[in-house]
């Protein structure tokens, strides 16, 4: 455990009496006080996470836009400064690496670069492979242990974060960053999140997190809201019908199996394009939602069954919170990904009802929509 | 129930035994209060049915969580007399008062002694904070 790496707000974490659990090579917090508390504080008010595990990526130097946009599976050369896209990383045989964020981004200099925020069990990963691929006139820098990162999500999340933020949060278009400052401390705010919630994920100096946690704490607790752990954070996700690398993601699976056609752009060479273009992806697995009439979890790796065989398997699974059913996630033959599709999942050896259901499981409500 | 007096397997189950008016012995068993704290959020039991045997240090029954599933494991040999079945609609009682109303099965056992070589309380605590 003691190879386990800390982020600076593991102290606060361990003070709060947090279940501590090894992520990923981090030690981090499962849940303060209950999972399902938590996940409801995002629903309903707002929860901030330690998300310092991330990986963090600085990309620099000149014509990096283009030697970037040849290393991920979506368009970088046309983002706009302060822009954020949601990218995957694989290599020349179409495996994938990981999924991240890519942020294009403008020093006080003046000086343009990329922040790419990967999965933290895939940052060396990712960052070898970019290393190898890129020219040597190309910066690459790991920063993720001299930054802190917070994700504050929920309904009330940009009313916990603005008075401590310069820049005017309401003002963030979803999926936008801005370089501003937190309680005076040089920040880069972004309009993202991993929960289906509306919310920023705030980076500040490793040096500052502490305070800048203290502070927004203060705040989203009179709000009603919590911090919350990892356990949380997988349930919201999952509920948002969000794919998580190591679950909905392997290095074998082809991003238009996972519903990410969207983030790749095939009418550009990047690398491992040819491979994914391909690919016989009509015949492979689809993945799919799936609600269940028990109360029971179908996890990851449970079969999934049709008439008594075997047709695919579960990535990820949970007692939803919101909407107080079994739900879950996995890859079946397409023939049985439609919507409505009755099939079964093996609990431990006992198979219950599933039912094909759309992705998300969860949708949160516009402001301005009715009910 | 007064946990100082209970008896407890390695594996969290807790067990209480009564001498019946009828002069039979029984066993209640039930979850710990620290098993139910790290499983945290509950959301299904399945419990076994009554006359079915249970054998000490076989699965009887399990308990999920949103994080994990784990099996309940006989403290003893016996016969399932009684289950404590409003657990299957309602998981409150397991969490609030685990030590009473939360209690999952009560058995017949077959050799009463067999609870002689659980663990005590002052044991169990501190195989608890040992972890």
């Amino acid at each position: 455990m003691s190879s386990l790496l800390h982020t600076p707000l593991h102290p606060w974490h361990v003070s709060q009496g947090a279940q501590m659990v090894p992520f990923a090579g981090w030690h981090m917090p499962l849940r303060y006080t209950s999972i399902v508390e938590e996940h409801q504080a995002v629903r309903t008010a707002v929860g901030m996470f330690d998300i310092s595990h991330m990986g963090r990526l600085r990309l620099d130097g000149p014509g990096v836009d283009r030697a970037l946009d040849r290393l991920v599976t979506r368009r970088v050369v046309d983002m706009r400064l302060g822009q954020v896209r949601y990218s995957l990383v694989c290599d020349e045989d179409g495996h994938l690496l990981d999924d991240i964020l890519i942020y294009r981004l403008m020093d006080a200099g003046g000086h343009e670069y990329f922040l790419v925020v990967a999965n933290a069990a895939n940052r060396q990963k990712v960052y070898q492979h970019f290393q190898q691929h890129l020219d040597e006139d190309i910066s690459l820098m790991d920063l993720t242990q001299q930054w802190a990162m917070i994700a504050v999500q929920g309904p009330r999340a940009l009313e916990a974060v603005e008075p401590m933020v310069e820049f005017p949060v309401k003002e963030l278009r979803y999926y936008r960053a801005v370089e501003t400052a937190v309680l005076g401390r040089g920040a880069l705010v972004s309009r993202t999140g991993y929960t289906g919630e509306d919310g920023v994920e705030i980076l500040v100096g490793a040096g500052a997190a502490s305070e800048v946690w203290q502070a927004l704490w203060q705040k989203v607790t009179a709000l009603g809201g919590k911090a919350a752990g990892l356990g949380a954070r997988d349930t919201l996700r999952l509920e948002a019908g969000m794919p998580l690398f190591g679950h909905e993601l392997t290095a074998n699976t082809h991003p238009f199996q996972a519903g990410l056609r969207f983030a790749v752009n095939l009418d550009r060479p990047f690398l491992g394009s040819d491979a994914l273009k391909e690919a016989a992806v009509d015949s492979l697995a689809r993945l799919v939602g799936l609600e269940l009439r028990t109360r029971r979890v179908a996890r990851q790796g449970y079969s999934i069954l049709h008439q008594g065989q075997v047709v695919g398997q579960v990535t990820s699974g949970t007692f939803s919170p919101t909407l107080q059913k079994s739900i879950a996630m996995g890859y079946v033959q397409p023939a049985l990904a439609q919507v409505g599709t009755e099939l079964e999942v093996d609990l431990r050896g006992r198979p219950e009802p599933a039912t094909v259901v759309p992705l998300p499981f969860y949708h949160r409500r516009k402001k301005g929509s009715s009910p | 129930m007064n946990p100082e007096q209970l008896r407890f397997t390695d594996t969290h189950e807790w067990v209480h035994l009564e001498t019946t008016p009828e002069g039979q012995t029984l066993a209640t068993v039930g979850l710990t209060d620290f098993a139910i704290e790290q499983l945290n959020d509950l959301v299904y039991i399945q419990l076994p049915e009554v006359g079915q045997q249970v054998r000490r240090g076989e699965a009887f029954g399990e308990v999920e969580s949103v994080k994990a599933v784990s099996d309940l494991y006989s403290p003893l040999d016996g016969e399932v007399e009684e289950v404590n079945t409003s657990l299957t609609q309602d998981l409150d009682p397991l969490s609030q008062d685990p030590f009473g109303a939360g209690w999952l099965i009560k058995v017949r056992p077959s050799n009463p002694a067999q609870v002689e070589e659980l663990m005590d309380y002052q044991a169990y605590r501190k195989m608890c904070q040992e972890g």
